[in-house]
């Protein structure tokens, strides 16, 4: 069925379809309508779920945290400050290896305070251990929420589903809403191994040694780091098994194919422009210009962030005269943050393209089609001696 | 009427935990279960309860528990409720158990969202005045002139915050003050707590040898005179209506109390108090009490 | 739908005793039961019962002649202190060992 709807509202849709139990809503901008269309489906009977309106974002997670431990499908979303101050969450949510799938609404993050868009928010949360996943339209975001729950109760890793504030949450576009019934026999009912149950009590998180310890009937338990490692290790898996839940959704619902990127005019392109979200859509139109003269470039949105599709980045990279990231979040004091993950993957390829840097639209400050068509002309036709060193696009302005 | 005869031998909690030797806590952990059950479920902050719960990957508890971040126990436990209920199994009990640091500083904000939100679980907050399981810090019910490690020379510049009556003017279900004096009141106070639907708060007297500086030994002896001089009180508040219980109504009839001294001198924390500070503590005892007896006599 | 063999790992523990391992070696004092003093020993029935309700660690059993878990036993000296007919004393440890060295000797 086709709706013409905000992005938050695509995001709303995905919940419902995905049956959620629990729903932990604490506003934000430019969150708040997703959980505002989330609140008028549960009260509607639309969505059978307990609807817990939290006095923090901390709580928010919080709340999705005890829920999941129980034994219930949970889910809230945030931007900006809100997912900082949950951060401490976000670290145990992944550490706890709990299921959750949670909405980022990217936003910039103060200080100074902004609640226009970029990409520091779930940017500044990636080491957390959490599966990241950028969108890039409203009919990306209500698949891939739905995609979202059955990857996160499959490897038992919470995955952040990111799409633009403003540019997506708030835009309207037409989109269709999957079919209930399909969805149903899709998604399986809410599954985790270490469900809080009486009829089989553990104690959940507890403190861990640094060292591995034996248990009550003396076989020997991992220490910390030995779990930790097997979080890392496990986020790896993660990288096949999404691919084998879009290939599955694709079939039961037609769309999908390419969950970890996708690429435009990439096909036997000199340079390639990478970046992630909505922004990706956008440099199409430069692509376009540039390719009529006589420029072949090409643009991959980067979907799967974290785990970091190394193998694939390569795959994608290796070949190019010269690779163009644009983004809207860096590392303060280093530089672009997908830059630096690009670059150092590419390293120990023989033969390398060059690969520079852009950063654009922080705190929501205007991308104009000549910032993207000016910038990827100059790194397409720079000489050697173009410094690699991040370039601020669009500065006082 | 409950006593050490007729209360179920059963226990919850495996022996050779990490609960120091005397602990106050351990006590009253030990007899609430026997009232709660096994059909429960705990939520526990960073606390003493922690540590003495187990460390991985053995458990000294026998209760499924759900460890989480130290601000988040009422917002967790509501998470818990939350899923229970959507999965049908509402005769599970839920019940967050937390330090005075967990609940009067870092924890109020999610508790005091909790009770106005009308949620359904029992919060158990164990007051041994301070954070014991960090090395004993002051906390916001740490009282005033006790030594801690934060206020070595000084002692605590400020009066506690008196969590119970905070906590009552939210208007939950159920506010109860108990004591490791006095365990069977609080297996009783459980009984009734769970028996009730809302949120339930009882907050708990743990004396802590480690952190108060007395003997092991006389963990029960000094919770007694806390509540027999009546500094720490005993009672319950439903409906906006507080009612003594057992060992603090008895004081009601008397016309003074034994003397705050004794309490005071059984532990070093106090050794930096001056007879001025030592008796404003009786005056504001004295003062209580007066009130008490005419709106209670 | 198992397109996962994974194998999660996390601070997840089944309970048990001893996590702190045998707390009895905590001891500098431990408990005598002077069941000659000991209301529910003396009259042989269920009655009293004060120590095992206090014991904050529960290794006092609940009988007619209660027992003290010596693995486990703290020392504290709750039981003793409490104890309504001083039926409980706490005795050194060390005079103890020396006891129970000679007893082994001698066997």
């Amino acid at each position: 069925m086709k709706k013409i709807e905000s992005g938050n509202v695509a995001a709303a849709l995905g919940v419902k379809l995905s049956r959620v139990q629990v729903v932990a809503a604490y506003p934000i901008t430019p969150q708040t309508p997703l959980t505002e269309k989330l609140s008028e489906l549960i009260e509607g009977d639309e969505l059978k779920a307990e609807y817990i309106t939290v006095e923090s974002e901390h709580s928010a997670l919080a709340v999705c945290i005890g829920a999941a431990s129980a034994g219930a499908r949970a889910f809230t979303a945030t931007s900006a400050n809100g997912l900082l101050y949950m951060s401490e969450q976000v670290h145990w949510a992944a550490g706890a290896r709990l299921p959750l799938v949670m909405c980022v609404v990217n936003r910039g993050v103060g200080a100074p305070w902004t609640v226009w868009n970029d990409h520091q928010d779930s940017i500044s949360q990636r080491d957390a251990g959490w599966i990241q996943i950028y969108v890039n339209d409203h009919q990306e975001i209500i698949d891939t929420v739905i995609k979202a729950f059955r990857l996160a109760e499959a490897v038992s890793i919470p995955v952040m589903v990111c799409y633009d504030g403003y540019y997506l949450s708030h835009t309207y576009m037409p989109f269709d809403v999957p079919d209930e019934q399909i969805v149903d026999s899709f998604l399986p009912e809410y599954q985790y191994k270490h469900t809080l149950d009486p009829q089989n009590p553990e104690n959940l998180n507890t403190v861990t040694m640094p060292f591995a310890r034996p248990d009550r009937d003396g076989v020997t338990q991992p220490g910390y780091m030995d779990i930790r490692h097997n979080l890392h290790v496990e986020l790896g898996t993660a990288i096949p098994v999404f691919e084998q839940i879009d290939a599955a959704y694709k079939e039961a619902f037609g769309r999908g194919g390419k969950p970890i990127m996708s690429d435009y005019r990439c096909e036997g392109a000199e340079y390639i422009v990478v970046a992630m979200g909505s922004l990706a859509n956008r440099i199409k139109d430069a692509v376009d210009e540039l390719n009529d003269e006589g420029v072949k470039v090409g643009v991959l949105s980067l979907h799967l962030y974290r785990p970091f599709p190394r193998v694939q980045i390569i795959a994608a990279l290796e070949n190019a005269k010269g690779v163009i990231v644009i983004e809207k979040a860096l590392s303060y004091g280093n530089e672009g943050a997908l830059f630096g993950d690009i670059k150092a993957a590419l390293y120990p390829c023989e033969k390398k393209p060059f690969v520079h840097n852009y950063i654009i639209g922080l705190g929501g400050r205007e991308i104009k089609q000549a910032d993207l068509y000016d910038s990827i002309k100059a790194s397409c036709t720079a000489s050697e001696n173009f410094e690699d060193v991040s370039r601020w696009i669009g500065l006082n302005r | 009427m409950t006593n050490p005869v007729n209360l179920t031998a059963e226990e919850f909690i495996y022996p050779g935990n990490r609960a120091c030797s005397g602990c106050g806590l351990s006590t009253l952990y030990r007899i609430g279960l026997k009232a709660l059950g096994r059909d429960s479920i705990f939520v526990v902050p960073p606390s003493c309860l922690t540590v003495m719960q187990g460390l991985y990957p053995i458990a000294a508890t026998q209760i499924p528990s759900l460890n989480v971040t130290f601000a988040s126990t009422a917002a967790a436990a509501t998470g818990v409720r939350a899923a229970l209920k959507a999965r049908g199994k509402e005769n599970i009990k839920v019940v967050a158990w937390a330090g005075d640091g967990g609940t009067s500083d870092i924890g109020i904000q999610s508790l005091s969202a909790a009770i106005e939100r009308g949620e359904d679980f029992l919060y158990i907050c164990y007051d041994n005045e301070a954070y014991m399981n960090t090395g004993v810090q002051r906390s916001g019910t740490t009282p005033k002139g006790a030594y801690t490690t934060n206020t070595p020379i000084k002692g605590k510049i400020q009066k506690n915050k008196d969590l119970p009556t905070i906590i009552a003017a939210h208007n939950p279900t159920y506010v109860a003050t108990c004591s490791a004096a006095y365990p069977l009141d609080f297996h009783n106070k459980i009984l009734k707590a769970i028996s009730l639907k809302g949120m339930k708060y009882i907050h708990i007297h743990t004396p802590c040898p480690s952190g108060w500086g007395m003997e092991e030994r006389l963990s029960i002896t000094v919770g007694k005179m806390a509540v027999n001089a009546g500094l720490f009180d005993l009672y319950e508040v439903e409906n906006g209506k507080k009612t003594l219980s057992g060992p603090s109504a008895k004081l009601l009839k008397r016309e003074t109390l034994p003397r705050i001294d004794e309490y005071l001198k059984a532990q070093s924390r106090f050794r930096m108090l001056s007879e001025e500070q030592v008796a404003e503590i009786q005056a504001e005892i004295d003062a209580k009490w007066e009130k008490y007896r005419q709106e209670m006599a | 739908m198992d397109e996962c063999k994974c194998e999660i790992k996390t601070s997840n523990s089944k309970s048990g005793p001893g996590d702190a391992g045998r707390t009895g070696s905590w001891r500098v004092e431990r408990p005598v039961i002077d069941l000659s003093k000991c209301t529910p020993a003396k009259r042989q029935k269920d009655s009293c019962y004060l120590c095992w309700l206090y014991c904050p660690d529960g290794v006092i059993s609940k009988e007619l002649e209660p027992k003290i878990d010596l693995e486990y036993c703290k020392g504290c000296g709750i039981c003793a202190q409490e104890c309504p007919t001083g039926a409980i004393t706490m005795v050194e440890e060390t005079s103890l060992i020396e006891e129970e060295k000679k007893t082994n000797e001698k066997n």
